[in-house]
């Protein structure tokens, strides 16, 4: 089958790995992600305000295009994810936000959150099946303890996300299961790691990063897994617990004996 | 009703009489250490219409808008959508951008993920 897939600015950038692994394991599982033509940057972060407009429109054009190709619309950044999400939410659930959204926008068919949004982590676990990746894996992971960081933008709002239970959550510690590694669950698994704030404070980004990593490893988890570039970017720049990041995707891709060295 | 405080409870769209002061927004406020004004003080200065040293204070860019006082609180206020109105009317007043182009160059390093630039902009400048 194919979804619609919307990358995001970093995974053509800095997360690449991110990127080549998502779509080389979802072929090897039976679906392709389809890239939508000109996509647009949804902006890294949901604008909270309810009149905020234009802020939202890339995200609604996203929406659009899988309306079209009665696609899913499939992303791997946690925050890419969490903003087409929201931005779905409020075209389904808010008149005013999707009537001048398409006035603005002036679709042939207006767009009213009919499309399905789900994180990569979802198409594995509803779409493929966590069983099926447990039959494809080749390389099983026996030896390893694998810490799951979900951080906000997976889980929150949950409302609106409704992926998991935002508080004991369970969908990457299912998929550590099904590539037969061995999950370490522990407190600070959903906590914030300082997010964008690290372009102006260091201090407070490497207080929250620092808290996450030694949560993982004094529960005795050798690696930390992660969706979210910006996440794994600011776990690796705190350097007072030494424990690996690597992204789900190269880690589903060893699993698959897809991971080139 | 106060001009500043009705087009705050409008661009957030909430209901700052819901909250009972619980105090569990701040609690589980990542930023709380670094904030001068707390996620519930937010809320109930902007009820009664003390926006002015909201605007003026630092804490509207501690905030990382991880949405723990939005999942937490007992009463569904969504106090990040108070900071984020009280951010949204400084930044959309004629240069009081946080943030400029001009400035990135000095805070970048060769790791650093576009997320990071396009979430700050998107925060913090208009």
């Amino acid at each position: 089958m194919k979804v619609s897939y919307f990358p995001g600015c970093t995974l053509k950038n800095k997360a690449k790995d991110l990127d080549k692994y998502a779509r080389l394991c979802a072929l090897k599982l039976g679906v392709e992600l389809e890239e939508i033509e000109n996509w647009q940057c949804c902006g890294g972060a949901f604008s909270m305000g309810e009149d905020e407009i234009a802020s939202k429109l890339s995200s609604v054009r996203a929406l659009q295009y899988a309306k079209e190709k009665d696609q899913y619309l499939v992303s791997v950044c946690s925050a890419c994810h969490n903003v087409l999400k929201q931005t779905n939410y409020q075209m389904q659930n808010n008149s005013d936000f999707a009537f001048k959204a398409n006035n603005y926008l002036a679709f042939d068919n207006p767009y009213n959150g009919e499309t399905k949004v789900i994180h990569y982590l979802e198409l594995l676990r509803d779409v493929i099946g966590f069983d099926k990746i447990k039959e494809n894996t080749v390389n099983p992971l026996k030896d390893k303890k694998i810490a799951a960081y979900y951080g906000c933008l997976l889980l929150r709002p949950s409302k609106v996300l409704a992926m998991d239970d935002a508080e004991n959550p369970s969908i990457m510690e299912d998929f550590i299961k099904a590539i037969g590694a061995t999950p370490v669950v522990y407190p600070y698994r959903n906590e914030c790691c300082g997010g964008y704030a690290t372009l102006e404070d260091k201090n407070l980004v490497n207080k929250k990063s620092g808290l996450v990593k030694n949560s993982a490893k004094n529960n005795g988890a050798d690696l930390i897994i992660t969706a979210c570039p910006l996440c794994k970017y600011n776990l690796e720049k705190n350097n007072n617990t030494d424990i690996p990041v690597v992204y789900i995707t190269e880690l589903l891709a060893e699993a698959l004996g897809l991971k080139e060295e | 009703m106060d001009k500043l405080k009705e087009q705050i409870l409008r661009t957030s769209g909430v209901n700052t009489l819901k909250c009972m002061r619980c105090g569990k927004c701040s609690g589980t406020c990542p930023s709380y250490d670094e904030m001068e004004y707390h996620p519930h003080q937010f809320v109930y200065m902007v009820e009664k219409g003390e926006i002015e040293p909201l605007m003026k204070s630092k804490s509207l860019y501690k905030c990382l808008s991880c949405f723990a006082c939005v999942e937490r609180c007992p009463r569904n206020v969504e106090p990040a959508k108070i900071v984020e109105a009280v951010r949204l009317m400084v930044i959309r007043q004629q240069g009081e951008n946080h943030l400029t182009a001009n400035d990135i160059p000095d805070l970048l390093d060769e790791d650093m993920p576009q997320q990071a630039i396009v979430s700050a902009f998107r925060k913090y400048s208009k």
